[in-house]
């Protein structure tokens, strides 16, 4: 079996799984925020429940329009932590404890190798980086869970993907993930898993490990898995003190297709609108203009993010007329980025830093965009209308290309601006 | 369950945010949602659903976000059925746990036009054009699925078994 089936079968309490199979499986952990998690709620009191299943593996973290920005967005932080009273639920990240929900979750010891873990967002995907399932479900399927702590999925699919080769200086794994995004395609995953692997995958670091699972969702994939390692173990021991049980894929595994990639050669990727798979080399997108470059979000908000664009950014302004917005994932990151010079660099080069949280990603609030603006983002997604009007358009890249763009004023190359400089 | 009403059509890849775009998920209200559906493509959409049509989109429907909203905003803009060539996980899955029928149909995107008169057997799975006298096969929903649709979604499909208990 692979790392997906094991964990599965583990979780249903059967010694073997195959691809097609419904199981029903227990839960580990279930995560709600502040845009999904009152519509939860909502169901979880329709269904007449009276108590959340388990309150210790419940983690409710605000940080989709954080602080609130409007009175209907501080209604359901309000309707939240009276939830969370009500259940006594311990793991609460409320406004300045934390940031980012999928960077909260392994900081603060809720991800676990081996553990299935349900997430009401799309980007709950990001945990297999610790050899985690962990897959995305709606608000009333969350309700469910909260009744009953248990979740009915059908087996996967799962394609290999095999990383080889070193990253040239300035290449990322945002880089990579693109490409990945670009070969497979939007639906090219739908319902299936994605494993990476390889000698590339092996020297990531947790920072672009989470990048690459973080973004399986946007091929249609219902989670993205690394198998763990001892830099998984090192990670995961630091912050939690609950027992683990990791595992991995068997040799004889069985796949349904292997995709693979030597990153050798790979040159800086951009995703251009509106679709996240319509993937281009940055020298093919070079001339366009930009008006904002946003750095953050859980796909690019980490420190191995900030040190990247930082090191851009140092000496150097922003273009006129161009805004940087840079956005912390978690409080830790946002200590440790000032801790290191980071957010001086930023602030130097004329960045807005915004407090942790999903920031102008989804467009709910904090430099949206106005009809004919273009961005270059750290994040996502580009699709119509996702950070702003529907006349907006949306550039994705990793952090040293936003930086170095941000520069400029252009889509650049970071390589090109380092040479130059 | 027998499904009929004008198809309105979309494109590959129609996802969540089009569908209900990020800034209404401050709003608990489904009317209100529904007041949305689409914008982000089409804001004369509600006004086209009228008092109900069917949705028919290409591939990869609903990709994207997990906003349980998006199919709510379909639902309560009297959107009777969603058929499209595959759909995104967390949005077929949304789209039954909410009781907005959904169908995965290959072959039906390019051939179904905005305006034709489409008859849906949710439980056989045929989809028949009557306006271009097609018919399409769709992957059949399974007994338990069903049963959740038949019962108006989820919440009330868990009502009704601890009720029944």
């Amino acid at each position: 079996m692979n790392i997906i089936e094991k964990i599965l079968a583990r979780a249903s309490s059967k010694r073997e799984v195959s691809p097609g199979e419904i199981v029903e499986a227990s839960i580990d952990v279930a995560m709600i925020h502040d845009l999904t998690g009152p519509l939860a709620i909502k169901s979880f009191r329709e269904i007449g429940a009276k108590k959340v299943w388990n309150n210790k593996r419940t983690v409710v973290i605000l940080d989709h329009i954080v602080p609130a920005s409007s009175v209907r967005s501080a209604t359901l932080h309000k309707i939240v932590r009276n939830f969370v009273e009500e259940h006594n639920i311990k793991n609460f990240y409320d406004v300045g404890l934390g940031g980012v929900c999928h960077q909260i979750m392994p900081e603060k010891g809720h991800v676990r190798p081996g553990e299935t873990i349900v997430g009401a967002d799309s980007h709950t995907c990001t945990y297999g980086a610790f050899g985690a399932f962990a897959t995305g479900i709606g608000s009333t399927e969350m309700a469910a869970v909260f009744v009953t702590g248990k979740l009915w999925f059908r087996v996967p699919e799962v394609i290999k993907v095999n990383v080889t080769g070193s990253f040239q200086k300035l290449v990322t794994a945002k880089d990579l993930t693109l490409n990945v995004v670009g070969k497979i395609g939007a639906d090219g995953a739908i319902y299936k898993g994605i494993e990476f692997g390889g000698s590339t995958i092996r020297n990531m670091s947790i920072d672009g490990r989470m990048v690459l699972c973080n973004m399986a969702v946007e091929m249609g994939g219902k989670a993205g898995i690394i198998e763990p390692d001892e830099k998984t173990l090192d990670y995961v021991k630091g912050r939690t003190d609950k027992a683990f049980n990791p595992v991995k894929s068997d040799p004889d595994a069985t796949y349904e297709r292997v995709l693979d990639i030597d990153i050798s050669e790979l040159e800086p990727q951009v995703s251009v609108p509106h679709s996240v798979d319509n993937v281009k080399p940055v020298s093919e997108v070079e001339d366009v203009e930009v008006d904002q470059a946003f750095i953050g979000s859980c796909t690019n908000g980490r420190l191995e993010d900030l040190r990247s664009a930082a090191w851009v950014l140092k000496g150097k302004k922003i273009a006129k007329g161009v805004r940087l917005l840079v956005i912390p994932a978690s409080q830790e990151i946002y200590l440790n980025a000032l801790n290191e010079g980071l957010i001086k660099t930023f602030m130097k080069a004329g960045a807005t830093i915004g407090n942790p949280n999903c920031g102008p990603c989804l467009g709910g609030h904090m430099g949206l965009l106005a009809e004919e603006e273009v961005c270059i983002s750290s994040s996502n997604r580009n699709f119509v209308g996702r950070m702003g009007s529907t006349k907006s358009y949306v550039y994705l890249a990793s952090p040293a290309t936003v930086a170095a763009s941000a520069v400029t004023g252009k889509i650049t190359d970071p390589r090109r601006l380092m040479e130059e400089a | 369950m027998t499904i009929r009403g004008k198809a309105i059509t979309f494109g590959d890849n129609v996802d969540t945010d089009v569908i209900l775009p990020g800034p209404y998920l401050v709003h608990t209200d489904p009317k209100e949602l529904a007041k949305h559906a689409m914008e982000g493509l089409d804001p004369t959409f509600t006004k086209r659903v009228g008092d109900g049509a069917i949705v028919v989109g290409g591939k990869n429907f609903g990709c994207g976000s997990s906003r349980e909203q998006a199919p709510l905003a379909l639902k309560y803009a009297r959107v009777r059925c969603v058929i499209a060539e595959s759909f995104a996980r967390i949005f077929y899955r949304n789209s039954i746990t909410i009781g907005l029928p959904v169908l995965a149909c290959p072959g039906v995107s390019g051939k179904v036009e905005t305006g034709d008169l489409l008859v849906v057997d949710l439980g056989a799975g045929r989809v028949e054009d009557s306006s271009k006298g097609l018919v399409f096969q769709a992957t059949q929903l399974p007994d338990f699925i069903m049963e959740i649709l038949d019962d108006g979604g989820l919440i009330e499909h868990l009502k009704r078994r601890i009720g029944s208990k």
